[in-house]
């Protein structure tokens, strides 16, 4: 018997205990289940943070979204525009300091592909009240296929440090259902409205236009 | 001046350069602690919304100087510590190269000084984190790189001490487990470090003006250094939980094999489990992301779960060889809980292991880190592994450092005794307050959650102003047995009575 401070003589490459057997045992099969559940969940579960991604050139994700908003437009809140596209399509969120543009009016049941990205710095994405969080970087475009599953308002946070202002960097998102009508407390919205849904194919449509 | 002394202690024969170079990177250790700590309560009394101290420019400033005062400069001063003695002092063995040795320490304090100087100059407001292309003054990047080199360089002489000590026959057999832990550090630092050089040399450029870098090839290499540089934390901290078992109840190695297995595991796939901090990035696709964050996070979390293991059966043994025998527990009953290296060490393993160790493996799945990402269940993690684990047993380990190498008796003693509860206790309180304030989406590094100023009003949930509220009082009662630490150890240091020569402890 010794301490960690003394050296051990001779051959110390000896049979474990019993007692740290079965630990050790124990410890391998528990991370044997997370290794296991990591790709299990993957496929199975409904929301992943994979999508569609592409290297795209800041100033063309700018013009490209400033191109959507001009062709969606629908009205103006606190001089950002509102911009409801039609369902199904690809939308675009722009993320800089400090603002998101445009404000996405979208359809409730409805999936789109939602494209983040950012004009000069790393940025969050945050959609509050659901929790939904995805690194936004300068330079590539992150295509996720969102669903909302009920009609409400939500905001969209910034949780990238991005300057200065960065805790003035708060968006708006719309959802509206069949009569048009967002329901006004977003608090009230239960934690599975948004699917973001696993995009291994549309991966491999990213390629092609920007 | 003999270039040796024999501690009456342990019995080893200490390098009088040993001596000097552990108390000088201490020293350094405890002021980057200070000035860490009061960035601490300045950044917890802001983003408490009812105290809301300081505005926003100050407060991401003082957010820049806690990261890099605690996470760099404390914690890497006292590793460097750690090596000479898991070197130099346990194997009875010299400093190879001494001159060398307080070069590498002189330039690690220019860089620090440096970094210090551009962030209290506000020219420097990048958090920790540094994301390009968020930019800071060139001569924040080259602080950084000049005390990454001297870091190097002082792993490198903690090699060169172990060939050293066994050419010179110092030892007999194979080196302590406590060596063979700061071994696994030092590997570990010079995969972190060269993560490092290969992301700041050219960030340092790019700041210059000279070529480009990537945003996410810089999150990529950037969380290379920045992860790994935990897990020099957490192969450091490991060692010193062997090292106190030692010191304070003769806890032994219960079988070299099986920990010493665990830390090679810690060498093998700790590096690829960074890629943790980019599960939710556009840069990489899922296999990747599960590759690495599944099979080689769990085979290092294996290894901590076998030390979690290991350290306590090694103190039981240790008591029960005194001659606690008694019933199932007794040796648990008479353990000395009035040592604060020993409840350091306690509160170590089991705030690490429960709090830190459990949120960290479900955060990094994809699913989860959807939910978790830049909230405070982030910072509420890795503050239960940092603070209440490695902090907390470099804590431990001063109380020892200070008899036995400054040779000094600890002063306030009645206040030594409960400063590691006070700590832990206030760490434990603070950590799942904001993990739980962290559910509910409150941002990571936030000004204002209440977005008094934003276009749109966001109003969280009451739950949310208990929770930062809880957060507070636990912060402060941490940042009080913090200021504890710091009033015993540099009072012992500077104004504490001398151990008489030859005493033993």
């Amino acid at each position: 018997m010794h301490t960690g401070l003394e050296p051990p003589k001779g051959v110390w490459w000896k049979p474990a205990h019993k007692s740290e057997k079965v630990w050790v045992a124990i410890a391998f099969a528990w991370c044997m289940v997370l290794f296991a559940m990591m790709p299990l969940w993957h496929w199975k579960g409904g929301q992943n943070p994979s999508g569609i991604r592409a290297k795209v050139d800041p100033m063309a994700f700018q013009a490209r979204t400033q191109e959507f908003i001009q062709e969606y437009q629908v009205g103006t809140d606190q001089g950002i525009a509102i911009v409801e596209p039609p369902p199904g399509s690809d939308v675009y969120l722009l993320g800089r300091m400090w603002a998101w543009e445009p404000i996405l009016r979208l359809q409730a049941n409805t999936e789109y592909t939602l494209h983040l990205s950012s004009l000069d710095l790393n940025h969050g994405f945050a959609l509050y009240p659901l929790n939904i969080n995805f690194q936004v970087v300068p330079g590539y475009d992150y295509g996720l296929k969102i669903l909302a599953k009920e009609a409400g308002e939500f905001r969209i946070i910034c949780n990238e440090y991005c300057g200065a202002g960065h805790h003035l960097m708060l968006g708006r998102l719309i959802v509206v259902d069949d009569e048009g009508i967002a329901e006004s407390e977003a608090s009230e919205v239960s934690g599975t409205v948004f699917e973001i849904e696993p995009a291994g194919l549309a991966a491999a449509e990213a390629g092609g236009e920007r | 001046m003999k270039d040796f002394r024999t501690c009456a202690t342990t019995g080893l024969k200490v390098h009088r350069q040993a001596d000097a170079l552990i108390k000088a990177n201490a020293v350094v250790a405890t002021v980057a602690l200070l000035v860490g700590g009061l960035a601490a309560i300045l950044v917890l009394l802001t983003r408490w919304q009812a105290i809301h101290l300081l505005d926003a420019i100050p407060f991401y400033r003082w957010l820049t100087i806690h990261g890099m005062n605690m996470l760099i400069f404390f914690i890497i001063f006292f590793e460097m510590a750690v090596l000479y003695f898991a070197g130099p002092v346990v194997l009875n063995s010299r400093v190879p190269v001494p001159k060398l040795a307080w070069a590498s320490f002189g330039l690690m304090v220019i860089g620090t000084l440096l970094v210090e100087w551009m962030m209290f100059a506000g020219r420097a407001d990048v958090l920790f984190t540094s994301y390009v292309p968020l930019r800071a003054d060139s001569w924040f990047y080259l602080g950084v790189i000049l005390f990454a080199v001297g870091a190097l360089l002082v792993t490198c002489i903690f090699f060169a001490s172990l060939v050293v000590a066994k050419r010179e026959k110092t030892y007999e057999g194979s080196v302590p487990l406590v060596t063979f832990g700061g071994l696994t550090a030092a590997i570990i630092a010079v995969i972190t470090l060269a993560h490092g050089a290969a992301i700041y040399i050219p960030t340092y450029l790019w700041s210059l003006g000279i070529g480009n870098v990537d945003p996410e090839v810089y999150r990529m290499v950037w969380w290379g250094l920045g992860h790994s540089s935990q897990q020099i934390n957490v192969a450091a901290m490991v060692a010193c939980w062997y090292l106190l078992g030692a010191l304070t109840v003769g806890a032994t190695v219960i079988n070299e094999k099986i920990s010493r297995t665990a830390f090679v595991l810690y060498i093998l796939f700790i590096s690829m489990a960074s890629a943790h901090h980019l599960l939710v990035d556009p840069g990489f696709g899922p296999a990747w992301k599960i590759v690495n964050t599944s099979y080689f996070m769990y085979m290092a979390v294996l290894a901590s779960m076998i030390h979690g293991f290991t350290v306590p059966a090694g103190i039981e043994v240790g008591q029960r060889l005194r001659g606690y025998t008694k019933g199932m527990f007794e040796w648990l009953r008479k353990a000395p809980w009035g040592d604060p290296g020993f409840s350091s060490l306690v509160f170590s393993v089991i705030v690490f292991g429960f709090v830190g160790g459990i949120t960290g493996v479900t955060f990094g799945t994809e699913q989860i880190n959807i939910i978790a990402h830049n909230t405070l269940r982030i910072p509420g993690h890795f503050h239960a592994t940092v603070v209440s684990g490695t902090a907390m047993a470099f804590m431990g380990v001063t109380y020892y450092v200070i008899p036995l190498i400054f040779r000094k008796q600890i002063a306030f003693w009645s206040l030594a005794k409960i400063q590691p509860y006070l700590f832990a206790g206030g760490m434990l309180i603070f950590s799942i307050a904001m993990t739980f304030a962290g559910t509910f989406g409150v941002p990571r590094r936030h000004w204002d959650i209440t977005f008094a100023n934003a276009p749109f009003d966001l109003q969280f949930s009451p739950a949310v102003d208990l929770l930062i509220g809880v957060t507070a009082i636990g912060g402060l009662l941490a940042a009080l047995g913090g200021g504890i630490f710091i009033l015993c150890t540099v009072t012992s240091v500077f104004f504490g009575k001398p151990m008489e020569e030859g005493a033993a402890v």
